[in-house]
């Protein structure tokens, strides 16, 4: 329905998928690396995506590299690191304008995969290292990215919550490193990680745009003769955690506008049999401008410039997000917790659950539309190791009933109440 | 309704312009599941001083109105327009900038209603003494919000150094003080003489059929009256090309500093074929030198005065326009004095044809990336049309550009007048 099919084939111990859609004017190879999250290697992870950016073998620092890009149309390249569930996924892509657009031009495609594969398999490196100038001052840039993260105050409370709710499981792993790893980094060992992370990670290239599938395969097949290791490594599995009480932390810092964050354990993630009515709970309950918690807390109380749930697929956890005046802690707390339990009790229509489905498939349908949107979409498959193509999605999602949504509700657990506030904030005047 | 096609990009654009002045644009797009539809009035944060529509005489209304009025189009005598749109399976939302106040949705269904919905919600406004009052407080905390952002209030600091008196150097939200002197008349004046057809543009894009969607606007459209309307007359400040000051500096907790180098760009009023030259050869010149691997930008990276928060921006607008290079640095006053020097060297620097070719290679591909998008080809279209070029033109108008325009475009693109700086440090 969505007017994208998926062709994948499995060849040198990767996963190659193919994407053709008329829908862009660009060319997009997007490379994803996963393996589980651990504290001992993350912050090389984090560390990674700035050195693979400053240079290959035949481009060896920054400036040929960008002039290379800007050659090939101004291809863009960008690497980064994220968290989904308990892996960590590095996702490098390279994205170029289609050669269909412009007259005169036939071969940016192929330069586009060697130069790809170069940048994966080809870094500028000597005797087993990076180049250690680039190693240190790449540190800094990352030691300044891990000092920074509190000049953004939605993402500090963010990250915070995260920190005290999830304080015994990895996922609580801060997504760019720590100072006290990064310390110990060297060109060396840091080369040495990087090698065995294309051995040993789960290996996903993906190829999208106006493409010719059987073309695109003959090219990129051959490039990537690239021996590896079977099988990936998987993390240890984490018992469930099932709180009793809610944790309260509250926190100050000299701000003008406090951040009130709730986290839930959902149990729920990505390709369960509730997962579809976990969407539409989210829809329901603070996911659009038409949800509980925008309509109550700010619409009607004018207590918020933003207030919203977001849930994490892989993990099973859903957060809330508000800004607020500090006096107001204690009543958007209470407006908050009243909509949870509204939604425990049911307390919406079936015109409501119509009209969130239609723009949670909404929402669906335009990230197909989106080049960038549509790989994370269909790579979520990956991730969560299970087979549910985004036209099931959208089919499950539409076949959710009022008491499915109950049913999830039900299942959700409070877990941690957040506040970073400014000092004498949380107390009511 | 015109039918523009433009080839080499493989797009068809289809115009009108309605009897009551608006203007309208249809782009079909069937590979798409949706379609955006943006629905603009020229009508922004600058526009402060104006004279009413049927008035004589020239008024200022209070500082984040063109905002206030943006935030209360959405809410109706008996219920929320977003829910309306909710209800339809759309995603609606609004943004005010220094030049404009826009509308939009996007939907991948029941598109002719959604468009009705927001021809209607945008021209039926409804504002009450209760309602306005109720804004207030959440405006409130938008505009604390912003506060809390160094980067916003770095951006905004730079501006107030560069310009003297032009409202560009206003905050868009206004200031917690102006909003609460916002009546429900100033909302209503400014309504009538801005949100006139004749200066509003409504553009769609994506899944539709475009025959249907013309009658469908132009029988909505015909159900309805409007004054009659000539030009509006606005009023701006007199503004120099210098910048205001040499520097502000401002005290915020930051882990690192920040510093931004404004450049105040010469706003000799152009329009279509010439803005459009000034406005690519602003962007290319700023991009070739700044962007990662850039002379510039490797110079400040190896000489440690730069992080991955280095950003480089530049606008133009009809009558004013920034450049902005910045980032965290904790050296502000070193970053500053670096960047100031690069930038006076580029009066002697001439650009090779190589360069040049590379450069506009570069920009192609960025617009065609950017073109994936039907927002930026909606946003883009408006903003280029209303200075009387057209976005589509620009690929061949890249293609033209030579050595001796890059190279006149740079040697007199610096003066030191024109420069400001803003660091922010920690109290």
């Amino acid at each position: 329905m969505n007017g994208t099919y998926e062709e994948a084939v499995n060849e040198n111990g990767m996963n190659f998928h193919f994407v053709p859609t008329k829908k862009f004017k660009t060319i997009a190879i997007t490379a994803k690396l996963k393996a589980p999250l651990e504290r001992e290697t993350i912050t090389q992870r984090a560390l990674l995506p700035y050195i693979l950016q400053q240079g290959t073998q035949s481009y060896p620092d920054r400036s040929a590299l960008q002039m290379k890009l800007d050659s090939l149309y101004g291809a863009v390249l960008s690497i980064n690191g994220s968290k989904k569930g308990n892996h960590h996924i590095m996702t490098i892509r390279l994205e170029t304008a289609n050669q269909k657009f412009i007259s005169h031009e036939s071969d940016i495609v192929d330069e586009a995969v060697k130069l790809f594969k170069e940048i994966i398999f080809e870094p500028n490196h000597e005797n087993n290292a990076f180049p250690g100038e680039v190693v240190s001052r790449e540190k800094d840039t990352l030691r300044r990215k891990i000092n920074t993260v509190t000049d953004d105050k939605m993402r500090f409370a963010n990250m915070r919550l995260i920190d005290e709710m999830c304080r015994d499981e990895r996922y609580k792993l801060h997504i760019h490193g720590y100072e006290d790893a990064l310390e110990r980094i060297t060109a060396e060992n840091l080369y040495t990680y990087y090698k065995a992370m294309l051995q040993e990670d789960q290996f996903d290239i993906y190829v999208s745009g106006d493409i010719d599938n059987e073309a695109l395969k003959a090219k990129l097949l051959p490039a990537f003769q690239h021996h590896r290791r079977s099988g990936s490594k998987k993390p240890m599995q984490e018992a469930e955690k099932y709180p009793d009480q809610a944790n309260v932390i509250i926190e100050n810092q000299q701000i003008q506008q406090a951040k009130l964050h709730f986290g839930y354990r959902t149990h729920i993630t990505f390709g369960d049999d509730d997962y579809f009515a976990l969407h539409v709970f989210n829809g329901l309950f603070g996911g659009f401008p038409s949800s509980k918690l925008f309509i109550n807390v700010r619409e009607k109380n004018s207590l918020a410039y933003y207030a919203a749930s977001r849930f994490e697929s892989h993990k099973g956890l859903l957060f809330v997000f508000s800004g607020i005046a500090p006096q107001d802690y204690e009543q958007a707390r209470d407006i908050i917790e009243q909509q949870m339990d509204a939604m425990k009790k049911g307390v919406f229509t079936e015109e409501e659950m119509a009209n969130t489905k239609e723009l949670i498939v909404n929402q669906l349908l335009e990230t197909m539309d989106n080049s960038k949107g549509m790989v994370e979409l269909l790579y979520q498959q990956v991730a969560g190791e299970m087979n549910l193509s985004p036209d099931a999605l959208i089919d499950g999602i539409k076949n959710v009933s009022k008491d499915d949504v109950i049913q999830v509700a039900n299942k959700l657990d409070l877990d941690t109440i957040y506040l970073l506030t400014s000092p004498g904030g949380d107390i009511n005047e | 309704m015109n039918k523009l096609v433009y080839d080499q990009i493989g797009e068809t654009v289809y115009k009108e312009k309605l009897e009551n002045g608006l203007t309208v644009f249809l782009l079909p797009k069937s590979e798409m599941a949706k379609t955006y539809s943006i629905f603009s009035t020229n009508f922004g944060s600058i526009d402060q001083t104006f004279v009413p529509i049927n008035e004589t005489k020239q008024i200022n209304v209070p500082e984040g109105v063109a905002h206030f009025l943006e935030h209360k189009m959405f809410e109706k005598e008996d219920r929320d327009v977003f829910a309306d749109f909710g209800k339809q399976g759309a995603s609606a939302n609004a943004y005010t900038s220094f030049t404009k106040t826009a509308y939009l949705f996007s939907a991948t269904d029941q598109i002719e209603k959604n468009i009705e919905t927001l021809l209607d919600f945008v021209q039926n406004p409804y504002f009450s003494e209760e309602s306005v009052e109720k804004e207030k407080g959440i405006i409130a905390q938008e505009i604390e919000m912003y506060n809390d952002q160094p980067d916003w209030q770095s951006f905004m600091g730079t501006l107030r150094a560069l310009f003297h008196h032009h409202p560009v150097k206003i905050d868009i939200a206004g200031t917690v003080d102006s909003i609460y002197a916002i009546t429900k008349d100033d909302l209503y004046t400014c309504y009538n003489t801005f949100y006139h057809p004749e200066n509003m543009t409504l553009f769609i894009a994506g899944n539709f059929n475009e025959q249907r969607i013309m009658d469908l606007i132009r029988r909505n459209q015909t159900s309805k009256d409007f004054a009659e309307l000539e030009n509006i007359n606005r009023g701006y400040p007199e503004e120099s090309a210098s910048a205001a000051r040499k520097e502000n500096k401002m005290t915020m907790p930051v882990s690192v500093p920040k510093c931004t180098v404004g450049i105040k760009e010469s706003s000799s009023e152009l329009s279509g074929d010439e803005f459009m030259k000034k406005d690519l050869l602003q962007d290319m010149v700023v991009d070739f030198y700044f962007s990662k691997g850039g002379p510039f930008y490797q110079q400040l990276y190896e000489k440690q005065l730069i992080d991955a928060s280095f950003y480089f921006e530049t606008t133009l607008e009809k009558n004013f326009g920034y450049t902005f290079i910045g980032g965290n640095t904790s050296e502000p006053d070193h970053f500053a004095d670096t960047v100031r020097d690069l930038l006076k060297s580029t009066r002697e620097a001439l650009f090779s044809s190589e360069e040049v070719e590379r450069m506009k290679k570069k920009k192609i591909g960025q617009l065609l990336r950017a073109m994936n998008s039907l927002e930026f080809i909606a946003n883009q279209y408006i903003h280029y049309e209303t200075v009387g070029a057209d976005l589509f033109g620009i690929i061949p108008a890249i293609q033209s550009l030579t050595v001796e325009d890059v190279n006149n475009f740079s040697r007199n693109w610096i003066e030191d007048e024109r420069i400001a700086v803003c660091k922010i440090v920690n109290e």
